[in-house]
């Protein structure tokens, strides 16, 4: 094997990777937030800069990159630095494993690795890391607080998700994400066999397979702090939660990881339960973006729908509710395959 | 198998210089005015009031002893996970669900007591 050769196509990949995050998951995502956001409050959102206000968030960005870097003189200076660029690589790294489709006679995905969702869980917990390291480092009590509650409720969302994950992965009997893909081909019109439906010939599943589903989605809109589980950034309590002494571009890198990590959530939720790149008619690429955009639109939506939770209410809905629950599906699928 | 984690590696790398590399462009680009009072932390417009690192909630600690306890099950879940159905086909199902289902009772106890003593409360 050619290590140099395969460490060109690494930092190829990475950099295409990268790319695609910054100007989908970024910049799209950011555009797609406020345009639907307008859109569900009757206004316009968005819409001078370029057609249909589309270059907005670029614009943006050269306002950030020009914006004064100030670090707080009593903060971690070191640890203050470093959590934002933790963010995005922790969000950069667990896109390895997402899967895009077929393409030129493979599946297009940087590494299909073995124990990929384990990575996937992995990275979605160093986000965590970076969030309390930022709280804590800017040594602002909305900050810290913000970095605390971030802390209680992503270890509480977790188990959930893990838990969610494992319903699938019983049904495939493989953590690669690829392989769980392939596991739900076929079927009627190509979407029978997704994992939300149950197994063919085991119709029976479709209860875990959709409450696991359910399970899931609220434990990654929790563990991407979005509403109505955005507490650690609750802007109306705490400023800006933990990312109040950020400015400039640090900030634009805590929203960028912050948004890849949303648009990672939802391609994996698509893997997962809604058969990855399956679907009729249309080619796999295309189905693995409308049902992405289509979770990330779903995040939106419930954004303005629902108020954000106290802690005690979001602290009982996992503890006793979501994670009794994830160990009933766990045992229910089991007790339905055998 | 090893190529994978080349990967990783790499793309930790890559993705802290082109996080960092936006940094560099502030750095070369945005204005410098700096004061003492610029540098204070936000605390509603008032001159902040003693330092943020105090002593905190006990409440956080009991959480994350009570998630240390379920995530290492919920690791443990992983492994057998994966190998259920190639026991099932082996006629094996049946003996690897009940030992999953007493090992997820036990530690179901667990969360039933931590429940029942409130460590799972927040008031």
């Amino acid at each position: 094997m050619n290590w140099f050769l395969e460490i060109i196509k690494a930092v190829l990949a990475a950099l295409a990777v990268f790319t695609f995050l910054a100007v989908v998951g970024a910049m799209l995502g950011v555009y797609l937030e406020r345009k639907i956001s307008g859109w569900i409050q009757s206004r316009l959102g968005p819409k001078h800069v370029g057609p249909q206000g589309l270059l907005q968030t670029i614009a943006d960005t050269v306002k950030l990159l020009q914006k004064e870097n100030i670090v707080p003189s009593n903060a971690d200076a070191i640890t203050f630095n470093v959590a934002p660029l933790m963010a995005v690589v922790a969000a950069l790294l667990a896109w390895i494993i997402i899967p895009f489709g077929p393409a030129f006679g493979r599946v297009l995905v940087v590494r299909d690795i073995n124990i990929g969702l384990l990575f996937f869980i992995g990275m979605a917990s160093l986000i965590v890391i970076a969030i309390l390291l930022g709280g804590w480092s800017s040594n602002n009590k909305y900050a810290l607080l913000g970095g605390f509650r971030s802390a209680s409720q992503m270890i509480s969302y977790e188990i959930p998700l893990a838990l969610a994950v494992l319903v699938p992965v019983m049904m495939a009997g493989t953590l690669s994400t690829v392989g769980i893909v392939e596991a739900q081909r076929g079927g009627w019109w190509g979407i029978g066999n997704w994992f939300i439906f149950g197994l063919p010939g085991n119709r029976g599943l479709i209860v875990p397979g959709f409450l696991a589903f359910v399970v899931f989605l609220t434990a990654a809109t929790a563990e991407v702090n979005r509403v109505p589980f955005d507490l650690p950034e609750a802007d109306s309590e705490l400023v800006a939660g933990y990312f109040s002494e950020y400015t400039g571009m640090r900030f634009a890198l805590f929203q960028l990881g912050e948004y890849a990590e949303a648009f990672a959530m939802a391609a994996l939720t698509s893997v997962l339960f809604l058969g990855g790149w399956h679907g009729p008619g249309l080619p796999g690429i295309v189905w693995f973006f409308i049902k992405m955009f289509a979770l990330v639109f779903f995040l939106i939506w419930v954004r303005w729908t629902y108020p954000r939770l106290r802690l005690d209410q979001l602290l009982n809905l996992s503890w006793k509710g979501l994670v009794p629950l994830g160990f009933v599906l766990v045992l229910v699928t089991g007790w339905l395959l055998v | 198998m090893l190529l994978d984690w080349l990967y990783v590696a790499v793309f930790a790398v890559v993705g802290i210089i082109m996080a960092a590399l936006p940094l560099a462009v502030v750095w070369l680009l945005a204005p410098r005015a700096d004061y003492p009072q610029k540098r204070l932390t936000y605390e509603s417009g008032v001159v902040p009031f003693g330092q943020a690192w105090a002593q905190f909630n006990i409440r956080y600690y009991l959480f994350a002893l009570v998630f240390v306890l379920f995530e290492v099950e919920v690791i443990y879940l992983f492994p057998w996970a994966v190998v259920f159905r190639e026991f099932i086909n082996r006629q094996l199902g049946g003996f690897v669900f009940v030992e999953a289902l007493l090992f997820i009772i036990i530690l179901g106890m667990g969360l039933i007591y931590a429940w029942r003593k409130g460590a799972l409360e927040w008031v």
